[in-house]
């Protein structure tokens, strides 16, 4: 038996000796790129903010790549398999609106404070509470979220590769520990890029060769109404009803719980993608990458949900969902692009399909780690406990903080290992601040009379509003005819509406105890607040250099898409 | 310093060879059973030789120089 095989039991496909090579040169490669950066992060802006220097390009590609973990790519390719076409919400409304408001509304105040990260902007605006109260849930998250996500991989290299889950989990965090920490985040933006390339080239493959198989869009519309339902194709025409789709959700839930509320809170404050950004070289380039990103996020769906919407088409087995899969042991919705890799991928085409997965998996952690890394050092590290440091300082306790996040996110790993219902728990306390942060930072930046105590009010009870509707629901599964307005709700329709309310409830919040506080001098405000802040021209550039155009083409891509989807 | 770009270019480089190598030997030697749909299609070959050129042109682009 060799060595590598006394870590491989059953598994869903079968990689050959080439596929093995294409594996091993990703993790080289990832290696080599930490070590060859190690000698350029030995500054504070150089291992927490890259330097400042990445172009737009790059910054954009790091922005979208930060979210395109493997986990994400297979499980909305099982959601369209259960929910249709219907899943290209989150990539569309839900992702191009968001973003195209991070370029041109908000990133200018995040890059002329010259912030480190979102809770640094809450320092600066509404005070040293709001920022410890953010920084705390966001890093104690962060990590949690790491090792749920590194739990989940190893759980997903087990069933499609037979892997022991010990060497997945330390095989990837140990190469993710090392990169980050010898060049910081530099280096983990390096690896976001080359994941983004690796996951096209590994993926791209699959819908087109399904799409042949199906002949073409027309006739997979046709099979896949005869094997599901006619709905399983159209993005609007079902939600006129909760009963009218698959996803059990209204339009209203979708427009203003995704679109409005949920998805802006993602890409607009989640420092995890927003530090991206914030490492751009200027201020045309801190705008125009979002729009890059956005641009590309249009065209996920390709290597996404086509796959998961041929897999209703074309494959053979029926897919089921995963607690009835654990007791027949059938396939289910979740192994539907590994099915589809395996159906059309021979030697080092799965092996790149699989990388990519891998590679997706490592570059989401290695953006959590950077993410917690840089929070714990400059938003709570220095503030509360040492702020006397030099530079050095702080340069080796990110250094040290990326090991031991790594370690928690291990620990946490191992521990839902042992309790499973770890995972849903760690999974909806993520969504809690996402919500009310959002109106948080967007009252502060768009509202002059906001006042320190009420944004830290506000940003409370609206996190405390998200809690009880979760936990009402839970004791009480009947309550989610309030929260989601309907019986019928499914599991992502509850989580729209749920932060719809939490952001209205620290709206609410935030403008009574504003209006009842003192606030702010404007003088202190100039930099963070729109009105008091002259925003920076993006120069004296042609139209079509300029971030407004390409968001107009951006705008105009994504509408004539809804209609073609309708 | 050396350019992202170019190690974007040196993965896709080394993955189109060893998969454009797969695919020939395959096409030469073709196996019982593919175990794949479109075998006859030989998607490894082309695909490979696809990210082999994307690659060298951007090795070659992106090469690092003297300053």
């Amino acid at each position: 038996m060799s060595p590598l095989a006394m870590y491989v039991t059953e598994r869903l496909v079968r990689l050959s000796g080439v596929d093995y090579v294409i594996v091993a040169f990703y993790f080289a490669l990832v290696l080599a790129i930490g070590w060859y950066l190690k000698g350029r992060a030995n500054t504070g802006e150089d291992f927490f903010m890259a330097g400042r220097e990445m172009t737009a390009w790059v910054a954009g590609l790091s922005f979208l790549s930060a979210n395109l973990g493997a986990l994400e790519l297979m499980g909305w390719a099982g959601s369209a398999y259960q929910y249709g076409i219907l899943a290209t919400h989150w990539y569309w409304i839900g992702a191009i609106p968001a973003m195209l408001f991070l370029a041109l509304v908000m990133m200018p105040f995040y890059y002329i404070s010259k912030t480190h990260s979102v809770p640094g902007y809450l320092k600066l605006r509404f005070g040293e509470p709001s920022r410890a109260l953010s920084a705390i849930s966001f890093a104690f998250m962060t990590v949690l979220m790491s090792g749920v996500n590194m739990f989940a991989m190893a759980k997903v290299m087990q069933i499609v590769l037979g892997w022991d889950i010990n060497f997945s989990i330390w095989v990837s965090s140990l190469t993710v520990a090392i990169y980050v920490s010898l060049g910081g985040l530099r280096s983990a933006i390096f690896n976001e890029v080359l994941q983004f390339f690796l996951i096209w080239a590994g993926a791209l493959l699959v819908p087109i060769l399904g799409l042949y198989e199906a002949g073409g869009w027309g006739n997979l519309k046709i099979q896949i109404a005869q094997r599901a339902s006619e709905q399983y194709v159209h993005l609007w025409s079902g939600l006129g009803h909760f009963t009218t789709n698959p996803m059990g959700i209204h339009w209203t839930g979708i427009v203003f719980g995704l679109g409005a509320v949920l998805s802006m809170g993602y890409w607009t404050t989640d420092f995890l993608v927003v530090q991206r950004i914030l490492a751009a070289k200027d201020i045309r380039s801190a705008e125009i990458a979002p729009i890059i990103g956005a641009g590309f996020k249009m065209a996920v769906p390709l290597i996404v949900i086509l796959p998961g919407l041929l897999g209703l088409a074309v494959l053979p087995v029926k897919l089921v969902p995963e607690s009835v899969a654990a007791v027949t042991g059938g396939h289910s919705y979740n192994d539907v692009l590994p099915l589809m890799l395996a159906r059309y991928c021979g030697p080092g085409l799965l092996g790149l399909g699989i990388t990519a997965l891998i590679a997706g998996f490592m570059s989401g952690m290695a953006g959590n780690v950077s993410a917690f890394t840089t929070v714990w050092t400059y938003d709570i590290y220095r503030p509360l406990i040492n702020s006397k440091g030099t530079d050095r300082h702080y340069v080796n306790m990110g250094r040290w903080t990326t090991i031991v996040g790594v370690l928690i996110s291990v620990g946490t790993a191992y521990l839902v290992m042992q309790f499973a219902s770890i995972m849903d728990y760690v999974q909806a306390l993520f969504s809690f601040f996402i919500a009310p942060l959002f109106g948080t930072v967007l009252l502060g930046m768009l509202w002059k009379r906001a006042s320190g105590p009420g944004g830290f009010w506000g940003l409370l009870c609206g996190t405390l509003s998200s809690i009880s509707m979760w936990a009402w629901v839970k004791v009480d599964p009947s309550a989610l005819r309030y929260v989601a307005l309907s019986p019928h709700a499914k599991a992502l329709a509850q989580d729209m509406y749920q932060a719809l309310w939490s952001f209205i409830v620290c709206v609410i919040v935030t403008v009574v105890v504003s209006l009842a506080t003192k606030p702010k001098p404007y003088a202190e405000l100039t930099g963070l607040v729109y009105g008091l802040t002259p925003v920076p021209s993006v120069g004296n550039i042609p139209f079509y250099e300029k971030p407004i155009f390409w968001a107009g083409v951006v705008i105009v891509v994504f509408v004539i898409l809804n209609i073609i989807f309708w | 310093m050396i350019s992202i770009w170019f190690f974007i270019g040196l993965s896709l480089l080394v993955n189109g060879a060893l998969i454009l190598s797969a695919g020939i030997y395959q096409l030469v030697n073709p196996p019982e059973n593919p175990g794949v749909v479109f075998f006859n299609l030989h998607a490894n070959v082309w695909w490979g030789a696809i990210l082999f050129v994307v690659g060298l042109t951007y090795c070659l682009i992106f090469r690092p120089r003297r300053a």
